[in-house]
């Protein structure tokens, strides 16, 4: 352990309880996920000490268990679309926080950036309230619409972050070299925009495909793959649970290390959704 | 200036301050990030208030030098003594040595006047006292009606002052200076130049002053220590180091030179076409003839010791007060001279010099 | 530099939607709570009080929400203890592994919200891991019984998932931090203790702010953790909400409570912007 100190520093009596203490942290911090994956290969279920009996079972159960990949497709589906729909509006969003003057701004960067901070029960329930005036039948749709309005703010604040950092001459030469607004755009808005955009859609199928609180209140027949285990978790413990569960850890793993490539390359830098909650700091809700 | 040129022209630190007494004794000091050499063997003594400035280029390790000496890095070998008191094996918060950051480092979190007050609170003083020597230090550098400003809301010459007070509050024995007038504009630079000199021998505490611009070493030092990729090329007084540079490097980075490269036979100085006594030893030379020592030569003989040559002009560039001109002479010899702005020479010129004027150089060997 | 018809295309598109789908659902949010359930369970659209009235006088309503934001506060602070520490130690002590250690306090944030909670439940529980391990070691002959289903639970759980959002603003906080301050406070003969107290904490204050409101404000609202680990002493006011639009069916009083919560939630979120700025110094 000595190793992951620096060593001009290594030697404080202070350096040492906070190596303690960051070792606990960790240890909190990955214990739940650490027996999660254990008893998903644990022959006798859901807790007992010391596992014993290991066995693929539970994950063969999975495999054959219809309803769970009903929920998952189900779960892919809301993903997409609620990235289409947080991009589509995200990008726009944060060119108009940018560059744009308009009466209402700051209520209006309020209010994109607040579902982030916001728990979702409120904003859940007031959706549930709008499609319930409007007369909208709940079913995925609903799902989706919530999601891909929640999210605009991972979007917004993700390629608003990347717009700062680039540089606005770039746009005066494309612009100045006969290119139009639209050409511009294409040609050397985006590419530049390119890591934050790709950044915030794996961010925000991450986020969807995790999502309850939103779904939870606007769930029609067909469950979403979070709100099928809650079901499920409401009957009892199975370890069924533990194996789909470990299954998406190494699916967000897999995510996270691709982004991780993909920025290592691009920039050097390193900061999975780090941008992300880092700028969603209550400061940015001022303008 | 006419004197006969010593065989060893370089002075080396000690020798220079020994009649005064060492401050501090940087001894054999070396510095390596990795496998990157930026300090090696620099020794250097400081005398008691004296205003020394560590020149260098970007890169020489003179910032690395300064923060070895400050305590926030800490030197791969050697030593560092402050009398009889080892230096280096103190952190930096024991040190009675104060630093003036390049980006002032001012506090932002806290107004002028507890700024200057850090030091001594942290030390625990009396509220009496610091009251009064924060008062005095704000009135020193003129800062005192913005003392409860923040860092943020005054001026980049006012943090330079308020960085100055906040350091010099504390008595330290040696204050160090970062290249503390590198964010300032010309003429704030020249200004704070004068005042940090005189404020330097108001308080008489030894200055050791970071620079990469030779004009302000020039201006403001007592001594100048010349860096050249983490090895000390030469120390020796601002004057000196001008007409008397230990090598080809310290006479093209201070000032404008001409190097000639030349042979000595039997007491002669051989140089492309030109040839001149000078009581050298046998064998290749080197030597730096300064612009301003080469003249216009006017009509009618010259004295004894003058060395005289024609040329075409190059090129003629106008500096104000002078001009420098870029003239051929024979066998591809280019010299620059500096003369008195006064309008167009002609093509062909005469030029002389002194050949006491041309002080022989050490090479300079590359070094990475 | 940009025309008009550009202003107006990035512009237009997402302000109408925001419209809709945020500003138009929080107004309709305000108007439910005016509003009245008629005794065949139809929404009424008349204009009453009564909602508000009823929240005044049952004390079960205030008693649940003084309760949730115990919860809340006690998750802060513990988020507090544990984010702090960890994000100094970070960003001053861990040298090259930095960014790798970084990462592993941000992996835990990319694994489900559920799947760490019901963790939690098939540790704590009765013949959980930990009731189980105990017992195997001989240190208790009996499951612990509070250990699931109670306050306790709810609190260690969503330490547990707001620990890494506390972390990353004051991780950022620290970073930003630059290190010729604390250079120079050494310099000036602050020690390292007097130098994080009077320099490195000062400036860190904006993260703390952020942390913490994160860790409170998410923690208030939240339903999942207390239905799943809670048990009936750990109810919070959002599963009060829950019911109210489930099987109680009372959507304008459910309506009103959360209305309660948005004023409460966007509040603090003002009060720490507040808080943030002052202690903002770049």
């Amino acid at each position: 352990m000595e190793l992951l100190v620096n060593s001009s520093t290594s030697n404080t009596p202070c350096s040492r309880w906070l190596l303690v203490h960051a070792l606990a942290v960790f240890s909190f911090l990955y214990l739940p996920i650490a027996v999660l994956i254990l008893y998903s290969f644990n022959g006798q279920g859901v807790g007992g000490f010391p596992p014993h009996h290991l066995t693929f079972d539970w994950y063969r159960i999975l495999f054959a268990d219809g309803p769970i990949w009903d929920s998952v497709l189900n779960s892919v589906q809301v993903a997409f679309a609620a990235m289409a729909i947080s991009l589509m509006l995200g990008i726009p969003a944060a060119l108009a926080l940018d560059r744009a003057q308009f009466p209402g701004k700051a209520l209006f960067r309020r209010l994109v950036l607040l579902p982030l901070i916001l728990p979702g029960i409120i904003t859940g329930l007031s959706l549930l309230m709008l499609f319930n005036v409007m007369g909208t039948k709940l079913s995925l749709m609903t799902i989706m619409l919530g999601h891909g309005t929640a999210l605009i703010s991972v979007a917004t604040t993700e390629v608003f972050a990347g717009l700062q950092k680039l540089d606005r001459a770039q746009e005066e030469a494309s612009l100045d070299l006969g290119a139009n607004y639209w050409q511009t755009f294409w040609r050397i808005t985006v590419p530049n925009l390119k890591l934050p955009i790709i950044g915030a859609a794996l961010l925000i199928f991450t986020l969807s495909m995790d999502e309850i609180a939103v779904s939870f209140f606007l769930i029609g027949r067909d469950n979403t793959l979070p709100l099928e285990i809650w079901g499920r978790l409401r009957r009892g413990i199975t370890p069924e649970i533990n194996a789909v569960s470990t299954i998406i850890f190494v699916f967000s793993l897999v995510t996270i290390v691709i982004w991780y490539r993909l920025r290592v390359r691009a920039e050097g830098g390193v900061d999975i959704g780090g941008e992300l909650v880092e700028d969603s700091s209550t400061s940015t809700l001022s303008s | 200036m006419a004197s006969p040129i010593p065989p060893t022209i370089a002075v080396s630190a000690s020798a220079q301050s020994a009649a005064k007494p060492a401050l501090l004794s940087i001894q054999h000091v070396a510095k390596s990030f990795g496998r990157n050499a930026v300090l090696r063997n620099v020794s250097l003594e400081i005398a008691e208030g004296e205003f020394l400035t560590i020149l260098g280029e970007s890169g020489s390790g003179k910032t690395t030098l300064l923060r070895i000496v400050a305590g926030f890095e800490t030197a791969t070998s050697g030593e560092l003594w402050m009398g009889p008191e080892r230096l280096d094996h103190q952190p930096p918060y024991r040190r009675r040595v104060n630093t003036v950051f390049q980006s002032y480092a001012l506090f932002p979190h806290l107004t002028v006047e507890e700024n200057v007050g850090y030091g001594l609170r942290v030390a625990k003083r009396p509220a009496a006292e610091i009251a009064q020597r924060v008062a005095e230090a704000l009135d020193k550098v003129k800062m005192t009606a913005h003392a409860k400003a923040k860092p943020s809301k005054i001026s980049g010459g006012q943090q330079q002052r308020v960085a100055l007070a906040r350091a010099l509050v504390n008595r330290p024995r040696l204050l160090l200076l970062d290249e503390p007038l590198s964010a300032l504009d010309a003429n704030l630079r020249r200004q704070m130049q004068v005042e940090l000199k005189s404020l330097q021998r108001e308080v008489g505490i030894a200055f050791v002053f970071v620079t990469h611009d030779q004009e302000e070493a020039m201006v403001m030092s007592d001594r100048i220590a010349l860096l050249r990729s983490g090895e000390l090329e030469q120390v020796a007084t601002p004057r000196e180091i001008y007409s008397r540079p230990a090598t080809a490097y310290v006479a093209q980075f201070i000032g404008h030179t001409n190097l000639l490269k030349g042979e000595v036979q039997g007491g002669i100085v051989r140089c492309a076409a030109l040839a001149w006594p000078a009581p050298l030893p046998e064998g290749p030379v080197l030597l730096s003839l300064r612009p301003e020592h080469v003249r216009l030569a006017g009509p009618g003989a010259s004295g004894t010791g003058v060395v005289r040559i024609r040329g075409r002009v190059m090129h003629q560039a106008f500096h104000g007060a002078t001009e420098l001109i870029r003239v051929e002479c024979a066998d591809r010899l280019l010299l620059v001279v500096r003369t008195a702005s006064g309008g167009v020479v002609q093509s062909e010129v005469e030029l002389e010099f002194s050949a006491a004027d041309a002080v022989q150089v050490r090479e300079s060997p590359e070094r990475i | 530099m940009f025309s008009r018809a550009y202003k107006t295309v990035v512009t237009v598109p997402p302000l109408l939607w925001v419209t809709v789908f945020l500003l138009v659902p929080y107004l309709l949010m305000f108007c439910y709570s005016f509003w009245s359930v008629s005794p065949a369970q139809a929404i009424v659209h008349s204009w009453n009080l009564e909602n508000y009235k009823e929240l005044l006088q049952k004390t079960v309503y205030w008693q649940t929400l003084l309760r949730s934001m115990w919860i809340a506060a006690r998750v802060m602070v513990f988020s507090l203890l544990l984010g702090y520490p960890l994000a100094y130690f970070l960003s001053f002590y861990a040298g090259r592994r930095k960014d790798l250690l970084y990462q592993m306090v941000i992996i835990p944030l990319w694994v489900s919200y559920l799947v760490r909670a019901y963790a939690w439940k098939t540790i704590l529980g009765s013949d959980g891991v930990l009731n189980t391990l105990l017992q195997y070691v001989h240190l208790t002959r009996h499951p612990l019984d509070f250990l699931l289903y109670s306050p306790f639970a709810v609190v260690l759980t969503l330490t547990h998932i707001y620990t890494p959002f506390t972390f990353l603003p004051i991780y950022a906080a620290l970073e930003h931090i630059p290190r010729n301050l604390v250079e120079a406070s050494h310099d000036l003969g602050a020690n390292p203790v007097q130098t994080f107290w009077k320099v490195i904490f000062p400036l860190s204050i904006p993260g703390v702010v952020a942390g913490a409101t994160f860790a409170f404000v998410l923690s208030l609202g939240d339903f999942l953790a207390p239905l799943l680990l809670g048990g009936p002493s750990g109810i919070m006011i959002s599963n009060i909400v829950v019911s109210l639009f489930g099987a109680a069916y009372n959507w304008p009083l459910g309506a009103a409570i959360s209305l309660g919560m948005l004023v409460i939630v966007v509040s603090l979120l003002f009060l720490s912007e507040r808080l943030e700025k002052k202690w903002s110094f770049s």
